[in-house]
């Protein structure tokens, strides 16, 4: 039992050895967030053709120390009508839970902090409190803005915290287990992603509006309700919750690697080394989730909440259902990577018919037009004549 | 060390009841709610309950008290956050005298036995839900739908008044 409570009980030295182990996980996140700031900033360049930072340090590699500085030394403003009390509190709620559910992801075999038997189900519940920090940051900064904000990313994140769960269960019910550990062992011939890929859409996607990327950032949109829950905050507290939104990012990266994606197996590498196949998996997630932010544009408040609702939960459900029938009837494991994969069309034929629709609207509308206009051509000539005669008849 | 954690637990617990009862703000009562929540789910890990523990913090911890504060953001108690006294807190009071009256003459009629500590497994947990206590587990069930079901009802009748 490893959740068990009696701490004191153990001696000094297993102490400094938790102690320093969280420090090395704090230390390690902040790297992880300094880079990924760095490459977000890139690789977003690279897409709108430009070059991204370059001035500072060799390719801008010291920007986000820079930025780190700039933020730090930023006067922290702390609105008059503000609950000073929930203003305070509200970042802490974000980040706390945001290094939490790092304490059992694993990176490899051996390098985990703590590795739980319940790990998939300590993530998922500890990882919805810091949807509590948002609301109470938008309803404590006392703003219109912070307050839709607050209220978009509870309707948000409750929604697509159900699919997320669902997948979850699958992903459950097929290594039988919820440690993470057994999960990445369970994936020895092929990763999930090929026997269960529709969970691994359905994961990824719900994970993008768990953390708020684009095309999700509805409860933030700056063009909207500009910055929404963060809109009050700066200097030091907002850059609590920029540390918390990369770090949330990282680990939905880390937990599709996980569950889907084999976890740290390759080849050529063996006994620590494998953290480097992590870390490459993990990265090229996070580049695709770069390359949506780059590609996609923000969804409307009610496409997203129809998409939860109509597509991502029956889907979810639907992913559930054609796991337990595998399971159930012992069928081979390509039947479950057929009806996942006739479950993954479904989804992408509603994703691309969504993308398609403005547009066809555009089309649909110009095709009118210039059918319009060619009616009223034809009916001017056709009423030319007539006119003529009548004007030859005066 | 248990023991002491435990008393720490329990302060929490009443704390934060007595914490919402008392403040007259609605998002403060909820926050209070949500510390007396959490430290249940500590007094279940302390029973070495984990599955449990962390079920309190997923669904009470996370879910019920974001609903919560939804429902206090979307009404418009933000222009006024101060609760006046309520009418019905003799009612509340009976209620909860009664339930106190009830559970002590409970515990004092029953001896709590000595149990051993053990941590169910958490297939085992799974298996006998799904077997043994599959219909409690499904009435539980079809009464939150009723609840909800009754919840979109009651929406929709105040909509077509207005």
């Amino acid at each position: 039992m490893i959740l068990s409570i009696p701490i004191l009980a153990v001696s000094l030295t297993a102490v400094f050895w938790t102690l320093a182990g969280l420090l090395a996980m704090f230390t390690a996140l902040s790297v992880v967030v300094l880079s990924l700031t760095w490459l977000e900033r890139k690789v977003l360049g690279r897409l709108q053709r430009r070059l991204g930072p370059t001035r500072t340090g060799p390719m801008g590699l010291m920007q986000p120390i820079a930025d780190a500085v700039k933020l730090l030394l930023k006067e922290d403003i702390v609105p008059s009508s503000s609950e000073k009390a929930i203003f305070w509190l509200a970042p802490v709620l974000v980040v706390i839970p945001a290094f939490m559910i790092w304490v059992t992801i694993p990176a490899s075999h051996d390098a985990v902090l703590q590795n739980l038997d319940l790990g998939l189900f300590y993530i998922t519940a500890i990882a919805v409190v810091g949807i509590l920090g948002l609301v109470l940051a938008g309803w404590g900064s006392a703003n219109k803005y912070g307050t839709l904000g607050g209220l978009r990313a509870a309707a948000q994140l409750i929604s697509y915290e159900i699919p997320i769960i669902m997948v979850v269960i699958a992903v459950a019910m097929l290594a039988q287990t919820l440690n993470l550990r057994d999960i990445v062992d369970q994936q020895d011939p092929y990763p999930y992603a090929l026997v269960q890929p529709l969970g691994l859409l359905i994961f990824f996607i719900a994970g993008l509006a768990e953390v708020g990327r684009t095309p999700f950032d509805i409860y933030f949109a700056e063009s909207e309700i500009v910055g929404g829950p963060f809109v009050e905050y700066s200097g030091a507290h907002w850059s609590v919750f920029f540390l918390a939104e990369y770090i949330n990012t990282f680990a939905i990266a880390a937990l599709t690697v996980l569950l889907f994606l084999g976890g740290w197996s390759g080849p050529l590498l063996s006994g620590n080394w494998v953290v480097i196949w992590f870390l490459v998996k993990v990265y090229a997630v996070i580049l695709v989730v770069f390359w949506i932010r780059g590609t996609f544009p923000r969804l409307r408040i009610d496409q997203l909440m129809g998409f939860a609702w109509k597509v991502m939960v029956p889907m979810s459900f639907l992913t559930i259902v054609i796991t337990a029938v595998y399971q159930f009837y012992l069928w081979p494991p390509w039947s479950l990577t057929l009806m996942s994969s006739a479950g993954l069309v479904v989804v992408a034929y509603v994703i691309y018919r969504r993308m398609v629709g403005p547009a066809n609207l555009v089309a649909d509308v110009r095709a009118r037009q210039h059918a319009q206009a060619q009616e009223r051509a034809l009916q001017a000539k056709a009423n030319d004549p007539a006119r003529g005669a009548a004007a030859n008849a005066e | 060390m248990s023991w002491f954690l435990f008393i720490l637990l329990s302060f929490l617990t009443l704390g934060g009841g007595l914490g919402v009862v008392l403040t007259r703000n609605v998002v403060h009562a909820a926050l209070f709610l949500l510390v007396s929540l959490v430290a249940v789910a500590g007094l279940y890990l302390i029973l070495l309950a984990e599955f449990l523990a962390l079920v309190q913090v997923l669904i009470y911890g996370g879910a019920i008290i974001i609903v919560l504060l939804f429902a206090i953001m979307l009404t418009r108690s933000a222009d006024y956050p101060r609760i006046s006294d309520n009418r019905q807190w003799p009612l509340a009071g009976i209620a909860a005298l009664g339930l106190l009256g009830v559970l002590s003459a409970a515990f004092l009629t029953r001896p709590v036995e000595e149990t051993q500590l053990h941590s169910p497994a958490f297939a085992g947990l799974g298996n006998s839900l799904f077997t043994r206590w599959a219909i409690p587990f499904e009435v539980a069930s079809l009464v939150l739908l009723v609840a909800l079901i009754g919840a979109i009802i009651i929406a929709r009748s105040n909509e077509e008044e207005r």
